[in-house]
């Protein structure tokens, strides 16, 4: 117990040493002068049973930034507080700030942050509509007006959907395989152009064919959108995501480039995680 | 010793099989008993006039009960004009919006309302729509069997909100679907089949009742225009005939049954046909 507490003084010295150094090579970097979420100090309760705890984090645009940690360690739950999903859910309160380009999103109208903050879910959950219905649908509750048909192919082509449905476009979503399903999904979310697209767990129920597909077309999305994805697959992470943040407990432990932090992490609880000996 | 325990069971086992074997043809036979009997004797007095031609007076054989059929249908159309909104209405809160507490208490009294007899729904209606204008209507009757539509309308619609998931909710919401727009746009489309099923059933169960009627809608062996005089209706006539002493009454109470059991038993087939399709693409 002692000698354990012991080590990790030890490695709390280096930590420090290694987060001034690494802080300022990324502030000398131009990434992060632009920041699409800011969040200081964000406290989050289901009840009385906090889930996160003073969380501090900045997510960089259009990135892709990477959640990773145990079942249970509130990953899904920090993803939900962004476009804040989690008010759904009763007897949930949240604390702290959250600043989307600047703006307090607790104080902005809901329906117009989501639409900003697009979310795909870890099951996908295509509407009992056609394809389709199913991407006009965000069009159509943001009263847009113009052709609907024009984004609604460019969404579906977006997503990377396009030359597999354009001939049953008026057909059942569930008619579609899984990995269809999910890829009409995100279709959904990118036909009200969001600037960020949270991803929880997209690729849990999908095989790996289809997962490389989906990190292909987050690839390609990169250009236009920001991605925050929660994750149980390590290797995805480490594929998928220019940055890539462990969370343990409901606090966030290190956040780093994904390349450094796969290789070099710098908490021996984030290195004992991304190496499989706990979680 | 032992062979004989085992007989003891191989024959205990057979009794058994026979005896739940037999309650469960009992079951069915029953059906087809009333079915068989109703087609027997209600058959042959079956003929067009039945359906175009007014009762004729006491003493004349013949004539029909195009009266009560409408009558029945029209008593059907008010219920379901009082009933049915309600109850899809009050579904929805339950299903959406309702807090543990009030829910339960309504889930709770829906259920007791459910139970209460049909002759005491009558007596409500015809306390408060027949005696202020002192005389038996079409509206009272519609009074009646419209509460009793609505606790079957409330569960059913409850049940089949309930039995879309969640993630349909939140996908819509992620879009900045406010939450009467979720409801309105995906869940309601979604949960149609199930709750239109639920309501015709509701329908059909009410549309056997007579109890309620009796002192409600009343009876009248004439055409009823609008919706203020007393009103003709199927059940109502199978009391009436079955009990006068004129053996061809008699056989158009027969008759009669046959019509009302058919539309009950095509409603509920329907119902159970649509079902099937739409549970298909909600397993998915």
């Amino acid at each position: 117990m002692a000698s354990a507490s012991q080590g990790n003084n030890a490695t709390a010295a280096q930590i420090a040493r290694q987060l001034t150094v690494s802080e300022k090579t990324s502030a000398a970097s131009e990434k992060e002068a632009s920041v699409r979420f800011e969040i200081s100090d964000l406290n989050f309760y289901y009840g009385t049973k906090q889930a996160v705890f003073g969380l501090n984090l900045k997510i960089p645009r259009n990135k892709v930034t990477a959640l990773i940690g145990p079942s249970g360690c509130g990953k899904s739950t920090f993803l939900r507080t962004l476009n804040r999903m989690n008010e759904t859910i009763r007897n949930t309160r949240v604390e702290g700030q959250v600043l989307l380009d600047g703006q307090h999103i607790l104080r902005m109208d809901v329906v117009k942050l989501r639409r900003r903050v697009g979310m795909v879910f870890q099951r996908p959950n295509p509407f009992p509509k056609s394809i389709y219905d199913n991407v006009a649908y965000g069009l159509r509750i943001n009263g847009y007006q113009g052709r609907l048909a024009d984004l609604v192919e460019h969404s579906l082509k977006r997503a990377a959907l396009w030359d597999e449905v354009k001939d049953s476009l008026h057909k059942s979503a569930f008619a579609l395989s899984g990995g269809q399903q999910q890829r009409l999904c995100i279709a959904r979310a990118l036909a009200v152009d969001p600037e960020v697209l949270l991803l929880d767990e997209p690729c849990s129920a999908l095989d790996p064919v289809t997962t490389a597909k989906i990190e292909e077309l987050m690839f390609h999305l990169k250009d236009s959108c920001t991605m925050v994805i929660v994750t149980h697959n390590m290797q995805q992470a480490a594929r998928a995501s220019d940055f890539t943040a462990f969370m343990l407990d409901g606090k966030l432990i290190e956040h780093n480039e994904t390349s450094k932090l796969f290789t070099t992490p710098q908490d021996p609880r984030t290195e004992a995680y991304i190496t499989g000996r706990f979680g | 010793m032992n062979r004989g325990r085992l007989l003891w069971r191989k024959s205990l086992n057979v009794v058994m099989l026979t005896l739940t074997g037999l309650s469960a043809f009992g079951v069915v036979s029953i059906l087809f008993l009333i079915l068989g009997y109703l087609i027997w004797n209600g058959g042959r007095s079956l003929n067009l006039d039945f359906f175009t031609q007014l009762p004729k007076p006491v003493g004349e054989t013949g004539g029909g009960m195009a009266n009560a059929i409408v009558g029945s249908l029209k008593l059907l159309l008010l219920a379901a004009l009082m009933g049915l909104p309600v109850g899809l209405l009050a579904g929805i809160y339950l299903a959406e919006f309702g807090g543990k507490f009030f829910s339960f208490v309504i889930r709770y009294t829906t259920d007791l309302l459910n139970g209460v007899p049909s002759i005491v729904i009558g007596i409500f209606a015809y306390s408060l729509v027949v005696l202020p204008v002192k005389h038996f209507s079409t509206l009272a009757g519609g009074v009646a069997l419209g509460i009793m539509v609505i606790p079957i309308t409330v569960r059913a619609s409850e049940e089949f909100l309930r039995s879309i998931p969640g993630s349909l909710r939140e996908g819509a919401m992620a879009l900045g679907a406010s939450k009467w727009r979720t409801i309105a746009t995906v869940i309601l489309p979604a949960a149609s089949g199930g709750i239109i099923t639920g309501m015709l059933l509701a329908l059909a169960r009410v549309a056997g009742e007579t109890a309620p009627l009796l002192f409600t809608a009343f009876s009248n062996r004439f055409w009823s225009p609008g919706w203020s005089q007393p009103i003709a209706s199927l059940p109502v006539m199978i009391y009436t005939y079955a009990i006068a002493p004129y053996d061809d009454w008699h056989r158009q109470a027969w008759a009669a049954g046959l019509i009302l059991l058919g539309l009950v038993l095509l409603a509920n087939v329907g119902c159970r046909l649509v079902l099937n399709r739409g549970g298909v693409s909600r397993s998915i």
